[in-house]
């Protein structure tokens, strides 16, 4: 399933310099996986030493927080939109 | 001869300049310069104001003869200089209720009441007035916010005096009071499809985009040294002690969390005698991951889709929980989920009991207060202090169907005393 995969400003750095970057994978683990192999300066800004994400990071396929649809296990469809949002603020 | 209207920052352009202090990430500890940034680049951790602990502290009298504001304790804010903008914040009243006090069992009780804070009337003013003074110094000329109504008008009032641009984005339901508090300044107000949560990922990649100082995402470390003047002042009018229990409604875990971190200072300042305040947090059952944070002994927080009238404290997926819950959890509080049914009447008790009028998050830690007595977390000795964010005036739709309807009478004596009869 090939999917799009946005990073904020402070991680594109790590990936060449793209903020938007188009990947495959059947899970959304599968996708950061593909991600990190492509970009290992970004890799460990993507996934902790478990593989799994930083508290302080939030994943969204599509517009729904990834911790109410299984995390990394998420399966991705064609077209579906990854974003990366590096510390949600406060209210 | 013509009088000129200059904005606040016409007018600081004029004066000194006020520096920002450098940053550094609280998880990993690496440094970088002063910036309107609130990720590490490392670790992306949350980066937080770092202070020269050599820097000159001014002693009790000192900060006494200083304009009631919360720049009074300006060496405990994130800056260098003199604050240039919205220098009439904070220093609001600490009202002692004994009712309240006889209703919790407690030895005596204090509101501290930001439901008057200047110029919006929350205790948003505090973290704004340290945030638009970092977007001046920074050259910003554009800040905003994402919000849950507070905020919003904290960030669009201190704007427009201050002459900067402003771009605020909420949840496309908010109470009406909330909605026009903000309108009336005349900002870029976008109304979001979604929870506060939805609202928050769109702002924060709106400040990641167009470079905007956005208050609480790219202005974050500044911003959150504001909050904790609350603990300052609570100190200081207390005659430069501690309270025994302090109570705050709980949203992203701010609050909770700089109260811990400014008691901790004026400690260590010298400036306090007795120990650290026991920490306690209180949300809205609809929306309490901080609850079940600390309930569960977890580390991490679980978001969850908020539902509750409590709108100001309605964030599922709190950034600061896990410091919250360390805060409480380190000087042996606790914390209180509450109902809707009980918020509201923790309005009107707080109402009755004080005279002060609050909005549904203040309803929320009047409420989780008594469910603290109720489960005996407080005792007969305790001071308690409870903080009281919000003005009521801003979500008046909490109490509709509520309160009794009033009767409407002709101006009459026979019609008033055919209601209460003739012994008024």
């Amino acid at each position: 399933m090939a999917v799009t995969f946005s990073l904020p400003t402070v991680l594109a750095r790590l990936a060449d310099g793209q903020s938007t970057i188009q990947a495959s994978g059947t899970t959304l683990g599968d996708v950061v996986a593909q991600i990190a192999d492509r970009f290992p300066r970004l890799a460990p800004r993507l996934r902790d030493d478990q593989g799994g994400p930083y508290p302080f990071v939030t994943y969204y396929l599509n517009d729904e927080d990834i911790r109410f649809r299984g995390g990394f296990s998420a399966p991705v469809s064609e077209g579906d939109e990854i974003t990366v949002v590096a510390a949600i603020a406060g209210g | 001869m013509t009088t000129a209207l200059i904005t606040e920052r016409e007018q600081s352009l004029q004066q000194p300049t006020l520096r920002p202090l450098p940053l550094a990430c609280r998880l990993c500890g690496a440094s970088q310069p002063a910036a309107p940034a609130a990720i590490c680049e490392e670790c992306l951790g949350p980066l937080e104001p770092v202070y020269d602990p050599d820097r000159p502290l001014p002693d009790a009298a000192t900060i006494a003869s200083r304009p009631g504001s919360l720049w009074r304790y300006r060496e405990w804010l994130p800056f260098e200089g003199e604050p240039l903008l919205s220098l009439d914040s904070g220093f609001t009243p600490l009202v002692e209720s004994p009712a309240l006090a006889r209703r919790l069992g407690v030895g005596r009780l204090w509101v501290k009441n930001d439901s008057v804070c200047h110029p919006s009337l929350s205790f948003k003013d505090r973290v704004v007035a340290s945030a638009i003074n970092a977007a001046h110094a920074f050259g910003l000329d554009t800040v905003g916010c994402a919000s849950t109504g507070n905020l919003a008008n904290a960030v669009a009032a201190q704007a427009a005096r201050a002459g900067l641009a402003a771009w605020i984005f909420i949840p496309h339901d908010l109470e009406i009071g909330k909605v026009v508090g903000t309108a009336v300044y005349n900002p870029h107000l976008v109304r979001v499809r979604g929870t506060y949560d939805d609202v928050n990922r769109l702002c924060t990649q709106a400040a990641d985009r167009y470079g905007w100082g956005l208050v609480n995402i790219n202005l974050r470390g500044y911003y959150g040294e504001g909050s904790k003047t609350v603990a300052f002042e609570i100190c200081e009018q207390l005659g430069w002690r501690t309270p025994t229990a302090v109570v705050a409604p709980m949203a992203g875990g701010s609050l909770v969390t700089k109260l811990g971190k400014g008691f901790a200072e004026f400690a260590s300042a010298g400036l306090l005698s007795g120990a650290a305040p026991r920490l306690y947090g209180a949300q809205a059952d609809g929306c309490s991951p901080i609850v079940r944070l600390v309930e569960s002994g977890g580390e991490h927080v679980e978001p969850v889709i908020p539902n509750t009238i409590a709108r100001s404290i309605a964030i599922g997926n709190p950034a600061d929980g896990r410091f919250a819950a360390q805060a409480i959890r380190g000087t042996g509080g606790w914390v209180a989920g509450v109902s809707d049914e009980d918020l509201v009447a923790g309005i009107r008790l707080l109402a009755e009991t004080t005279g002060i009028f609050t909005e549904t998050a203040g309803g929320a830690t009047v409420a989780g207060a008594l469910e603290l007595a109720r489960t005996g977390r407080f005792g007969p000795e305790d001071e308690v202090v409870l903080c009281i964010t919000g003005n009521g005036l801003k979500t008046v739709e909490a109490l509709q169907g509520v309160l009794p309807e009033a009767p409407v009478i002709a101006p009459k004596i026979r019609e008033l005393e055919a209601l209460y009869g003739r012994d008024l």
